[in-house]
């Protein structure tokens, strides 16, 4: 089965098809896709601000990291729950259009990214700021900017 | 007294056209409009989140205002001058958009429980440099913040359906009076 022929038979699951019939679930969806995404924001920006010592002072970016977390892994579980339903209605055309494939492309790397070097740096240095703490921040901020962007873009293909 | 006449003027200006019509400027200035949902509501989300005691409750309100807020004032104004230019672009149809009505409303609902809110911690200042969980006047502030901010992006991005445009009749009364269709209605 190629990847088309995939994305065809994903698009007739039953969620798929009852999102796409109905005028007003997909932007309800999409909605709530977008509170996760502001959520989102502030979780990845509140820390690396931080880390490029505008954030808060005198704790430690161990500690934001912290206190952010469990918001941070809200909203991209959110963001899932939603995106999914999300892309099942419109598999196809989303295999076609650019700005999917760099959206699932940035995703990856931005998650990637943010679990495997971003936040183990954070808890590894924990009372000092890891080394290149302003690179680390400034690929999070890109990456991720790069992300909602391309995601915005999607509508527009 | 109706806005509506000065938007109908604005919708004829060159640039409002220029702006509508342009292929690339107007989903680039979307694109940034929604881009800015980060950098402001995200940072409002963790003010409110902390107003409400459910993050940094080790952190007083007042530090983390002066360390967020400037960032969210930033952001919000880049908003304003983006959402400005999508109104600009398309002014009667997003002027008699319920969706967009009830945007402002929450807007001007969350700016108002901004004001109240400083006020009283002005007074109390005591709350402003306290670990823990504010008051609960304070923290149903909080909370009402985190709920207008959040209708209003549902609303934004309601704004681009029609089912309730004034060419879209028959509809209730009270959704003709919301929408200000009732002005232009036969």
């Amino acid at each position: 089965m190629t990847t088309l022929q995939l994305f065809e038979r994903l698009e007739t699951t039953a969620l798929g098809v009852t999102i796409r019939d109905s005028a007003w679930l997909f932007p309800a969806i999409e909605s709530f896709h977008l509170l996760g995404l502001a959520t989102l924001g502030g979780a990845v920006l509140v820390v690396d601000l931080k880390l490029f010592g505008l954030g808060l002072k005198n704790r430690s970016a161990d500690y934001v990291l912290g206190q952010t977390q469990p918001w941070l892994l809200g909203a991209i579980a959110t963001m899932l729950a939603t995106g999914i339903p999300l892309f099942l209605s419109e598999a196809v055309k989303l295999y076609f259009a650019p700005a999917f494939q760099t959206k699932m492309c940035f995703l990856g790397m931005a998650l990637l990214f943010t679990f495997f070097v971003r936040n183990p740096a954070i808890r590894r240095y924990k009372n000092t700021p890891p080394p290149l703490a302003k690179l680390v921040a400034a690929t999070s901020i890109a990456l991720w900017l790069i992300v909602a962007g391309s995601g915005r873009w999607i509508g527009f293909s | 007294m109706s806005l509506l006449p000065f938007c109908e003027w604005l919708a004829g200006t060159e640039w409002s056209i220029a702006l509508h019509e342009s292929l690339h400027v107007y989903p680039m200035v979307q694109t940034i409009h929604v881009l800015v949902l980060l950098p402001f509501i995200g940072m409002v989300i963790f003010v409110d989140l902390r107003l409400v005691g459910w993050t940094f409750r080790d952190v007083p309100i007042a530090e983390i205002n002066a360390r967020f807020l400037p960032w969210a004032i930033g952001a919000f104004c880049i908003s304003v001058i983006t959402g400005a230019l999508l109104f600009f672009a398309i002014p009667v149809r997003t002027y008699l958009s319920i969706f967009f009505r009830i945007k402002l409303l929450m807007l001007l609902i969350a700016g108002l429980n901004v004001i109240f809110l400083h006020r009283d911690t002005r007074r109390n200042k005591d709350i402003w440099g306290a670990n823990g969980a504010p008051p609960f006047r304070v923290r149903v502030a909080g909370g009402l913040s985190l709920l207008s901010w959040g209708i209003v992006i549902i609303m934004g991005r309601m704004i681009a359906y029609n089912w309730f445009d004034c060419n879209r009749q028959p509809q209730p009364d009270f959704i003709n009076w919301m929408a200000g269709c009732t002005a232009i209605l036969p």
